[in-house]
């Protein structure tokens, strides 16, 4: 039966005593993977080639004289492999060992502590004592340039670095320079990693504490991180990316696998950008009242107050302005919006564009996109035209002069005066700062960004991507889908959206290239679009 | 006598010429029947050079020992890619100096090797990667090669057959690693000289990633003379399982140290108290390395029976390695002796595998205490668990290499360990 059911281009073999089926070319490492056994590895990388000089995924390979590395050991039909074997056991520990021949085991001071490689393997299966007597060689720190330290005396040797920047960055900055256990990683100029590009993700894949990030040094345990599944906010790629956050901070980004996306990579610029997300100072409470007769509210007074108003302009000319930082969500929910009040003249936004985009040469998938945006496209399919000029100023004089309603969502407006809007017969102004230009708003509305609510982006490819909450909204900041939802839904009578999955349900309805998709189906890898309306 | 030592017993057939600078020229190397050898390889045709070898049972003399023709015959056919040839030349096996005078003395007994293998694997070019520290010989061989070129015997169309085989010379850098086979094409390619996994094999792909063939210098040599006279010739000397002759490379503690060519199979008591004249002062022979530093020690004991072919070392407890004997008497202190042996592979490890690269530094640590008379018992059962972590878990061997003297001086010198340890006593230390 086995046999019929076969394809010629998978083998079977068994693991630890367990039979699995896997396509041709899987690697042992990764065919034990498929049935949960992670065996240890460090200079083995799924994003990398496999020099297979760690040593320490060895596995018994029945009929094989010696111990057989799995991660460049290709599964064959009848195989029988024992990773958990006393020989692949002692030797494994043996490896580990040797590890710790010349490591300072500084991981109180480590930032890699609770999330390290080294940490997890000794401490599974290590020695319980050390043997080493001797004093430990010491190499010390070395500033790499960008983002990057190295601690050389924590070092693995495992030349992850060396190759993503040989093979992926296709910028070969780094190098093993000495030989034996003098032997360190180096660049090769004093410059180093200075203006390198992707050179931030060699800290991801460090699997010790050797290379840190400059950024993250001592800010956080790792422990103390809570993880939340985002996409990159910083260009219209999208990467997927963890936010890593504590104290209701950010304190970084962490790329997260994507194949049709990101790989296991992101771009030094958008991993550097997060603290905007920090920013203090923001709009907590809805408040009422144009210049100086502007009160505070709450939610509950504000909407109220807001209906009426927009109800008295049914009929009105409307004018919107978006962003491009705004969720698919709050965008339409906008559009939906501003169609009910009145007759929408135009739905604009404005988004900053780069010079040229910054591709990943190992991984061209994988580009800085131009769009300085997470949304640029969404915004565009959902109906929103771009106005204004590359450094995202400019193209709101309609806008500002709009003497019928006017909308404002997630826009700052840093670059226009206290005269916008002042003609406007209702402004109404929802954003998570405040600013001289919203000084003619009869709303001002605080709103969440995209880490603190659950939403979804277009990113440069057409794929519509989904993020989760990571932050807290500051005071009663809200979602601007719920917000703009609600009120669309007081208009009209209809239901008024709970979740985003409700308000990504009406994007679904309302537009034919998000036709097909449900929430729960966009996931954490996203979805693509429909390539004709994309 | 001349060339410092000879002796009558010798079967000179690689050596003939030692210490005969007039060989060094195409001319007086042809006085001697040089350049017949490639002359009948490309009459007879490569499937027949390459069947000769495996009819003469040659086997590596780098120090695998593995069967030269089988290595040959493992080549593919009509690739249509390139295919090297490699002659390592990269001698650095601690008490080995025999290619060295091979490629001093006849340098064209080499070149005429080279063009054998080149042609029976269908190489149009070989590379000979020398050891950077050959200065003279390189010098050497770079004017023999000159005039070899000049002669038409290297380059196009050789002695009129057609065939285009062209030498280059490369000097490494002093590594130790870059005699591995696989460091040796990373380094000829411009790459640090770190082993490349295995498979797949250089005969797939090999130096710049094309079919490659690596011998060692003294294994083309033989080639030279086997496509001459034939493999059934080779076969002669020797025993079954080693046919041929061999250079022995005797140092240490003996009154005539030097090169000697014997047939394989030759009693190593013979070669260290007749042929090397005995030992030293008259003292009493302790420990013999049989195979360069990489081989397991021998203790006087095992060395009586011993011969000098690949089961014969084997058998003793030992490998033939390169055959690079050598000789240590009463008045060896075997801790310091494996110390600073432990102390080379440390600085030759290239440091790519984890077991060989912490490894072999924190063997010659604790070696180092020891020796400083801090040592203690524990220390040797450490030792040999640490060579049983570095054997068989690297890329290469060179950790094995350590691994297996280091375990085997623990197990037949171990009373010196203890006096050490326990009296502070050296023992053999003069």
């Amino acid at each position: 039966m086995a046999d019929n059911g076969r394809k010629a281009d998978t083998v079977t073999l068994t693991i630890d005593g367990h039979e699995v089926t896997v396509p041709k070319g899987t690697s042992l490492l990764h065919a034990a993977e498929t049935l949960g056994v992670e065996v240890p590895h460090y200079c083995y990388h799924p994003g990398l080639s496999a020099p297979a000089q760690c040593r320490i995924c060895l596995v018994e390979v029945e009929g094989a004289p010696k111990l057989q590395p799995s991660c460049v050991t290709m599964a064959q039909d009848g195989q029988v492999v024992h990773t958990e074997s006393a020989q692949a056991r002692r030797m494994r520990q043996g490896v580990l060992e040797f590890y710790l021949v010349n490591h300072p085991l500084d991981c109180p001071i480590c930032d890699m502590s609770g999330e390290c490689k080294l940490q997890d393997y000794v401490f599974n299966e290590g020695r319980e004592h050390g043997r080493g007597r001797e004093p430990k060689r010491v190499f010390g720190r070395d500033d790499f340039g960008g983002d990057v330290l190295y601690y050389g005396d924590r070092c693995v040797m495992c030349t992850r670095c060396v190759r993503f920047m040989d093979e992926v960055a296709r910028d070969g900055r780094l190098t093993v320079v000495e030989r034996g256990d003098r032997a360190v990683i180096d660049t090769f100029f004093e410059s180093g990693l200075d203006g390198a590009s992707f050179a931030g993700n060699i800290v991801d894949i460090c699997p010790v504490g050797a290379l840190v990030s400059k950024d993250f040094l001592h800010k956080a345990r790792a422990w103390d991180l809570d993880h939340t599944e985002s996409v990159c906010p910083n260009c219209s790629q999208g990467c997927n990316i963890d936010l890593h956050t504590r104290d209701n901070l950010v304190q970084r980004l962490k790329p997260r696998e994507n194949p049709e996306v990101n790989g296991h990579w992101m771009c030094d610029y958008g991993r550097a950008n997060y603290e905007w997300l920090n920013r203090p100072g923001r709009l907590e409470a809805p408040a009422v009242g144009r210049g100086d007769k502007r009160r505070a509210s709450d939610w509950q007074h504000a909407l109220h107050a807001l209906f009426e108003r927009l109800a008295e302009a049914e009929g009105a000319s409307v004018r919107v302005v978006g962003s491009a930082f705004s969720s698919n969500e709050a965008l339409d929910a906008l559009r939906a919006l501003a169609e009910q009040a009145g007759t929408l003249q135009a739905g604009v936004f404005r988004a900053r564009r780069a010079e040229d985009e910054d591709p990943l040469p190992g991984f061209p998938i994988l580009v800085r996109r131009r769009d300085l945006a997470p949304n640029v496209d969404g915004a565009g399919i959902l109906g929103f035209t771009r106005v204004g000029d590359d450094d995202g100023t400019g193209g709101l004089e309609e806008a500002a002069d709009h003497d019928g309603v006017l909308i404002v969502v997630g826009d700052e407006l840093a670059d226009q005066d206290e005269s916008f809007g002042a003609k406007a017969g209702l402004f109404v102004y929802l954003g998570t700062f405040d600013s001289p230009a919203a000084r003619n708003a009869d709303f001002v509305l605080p709103l969440t960004t995209f880490a603190e609510e659950e939403g979804t982006f277009v990113n440069a490819q057409g794929r519509v991507q989904r993020f989760r909450q990571g932050l807290r909204g500051p005071g009663t900041a809200q979602p601007a889908w719920l917000v703009l939802g609600t009120l669309a839904a007081a208009l009209t009578g209809g239901d008024r959206p709970v979740s985003a999955a409700d308000a990504f349900a009406s994007i679904v309805q309302r537009h034919a290239a998000f036709g097909g998709l449900i929430w729960e189906g966009v996931g954490s890898a996203g979805a693509a679009l429909e390539a004709a309306h994309a | 006598m001349a060339y410092p030592y000879r002796h009558e017993k010798e079967t000179r057939i690689l050596s003939e010429c030692f210490g005969d600078p007039s060989a060094r020229t195409v001319a007086g190397w042809k006085k001697h029947g040089g350049y017949q050898g490639i002359a009948r390889a490309l009459e007879i045709g490569r499937d027949a050079t390459i069947e000769d070898v495996k009819a003469s049972g040659l086997r590596g003399r780098g120090g695998a020992g593995f069967p030269t023709g089988l290595k040959w015959s493992f080549m593919p056919k009509n690739t249509g890619r390139p295919h090297y040839l490699l002659c390592n030349a990269d001698e650095s096996e601690p008490g080995t100096f025999k290619d060295r005078e091979i490629i001093r003395w006849t340098p064209h007994q080499l070149i005429e090797g080279c063009l054998v293998g080149s042609y029976a694997i269908g190489a149009a070019h070989c590379y000979i990667y020398l050891r950077g520290e050959f200065f003279e010989t390189t010098q050497i061989l770079a004017r023999a090669l000159e005039e070899a070129y000049a002669e038409g015997l290297v380059g196009r169309d050789i002695m009129g057959s057609g065939v285009d085989i062209d030498i280059t010379l490369h000097v490494g850098a002093g590594a130790y690693i870059c005699g591995e086979e696989t460091g040796l094409m990373n380094s000829l390619e411009g790459r640090r000289g770190e082993p490349r996994i295995k498979p797949p094999f250089p005969a797939a792909v090999g130096a710049f990633g094309m079919p490659t063939t690596i011998n060692n210098v003294e294994t083309l040599a033989a080639t030279a003379h086997i496509a001459r006279h034939g493999g059934e010739w080779y076969r002669q000397w020797g025993t079954d399982k080693s046919p041929g002759t061999k250079l022995f490379c005797v140092s240490g503690h003996v009154n005539r140290p030097g090169n000697y060519e014997f047939p394989l199979g030759f009693p190593m008591m013979e070669l260290i108290e007749d042929v090397c004249g005995g030992m030293r002062d008259g003292k009493a022979l302790k420990a013999v390395i049989p195979g360069g530093s990489s081989v397991p020690i021998m203790s006087a004991e095992d060395c009586r029976a011993c011969t000098l072919c690949y089961e014969g070392v084997e058998a003793a407890g030992s490998m033939l390695g390169c055959a690079s004997v050598i000789v240590m008497d009463e008045n060896t202190d075997i801790v310091k002796q494996v110390r600073r042996m432990a102390y080379f592979y440390t600085h030759e490890s290239c440091g790519q595998c984890t077991p060989c690269r912490e490894g072999t530094a924190w063997a010659t640590r604790i070696l180092r205490r020891i020796e400083d008379g801090l040592g203690t018992e524990d220390d040797l059962d450490t030792l040999i668990q640490i060579s049983e972590q570095m054997t068989g878990t690297t890329i290469c061997v060179l950790s094995d290499s350590l691994a297996m003297p280091i375990i085997s001086s623990i197990e037949k010198f171990r009373e010196d360990y203890l006096a050490l340890i326990r009296r502070g006593e050296r023992v053999g230390a003069a």
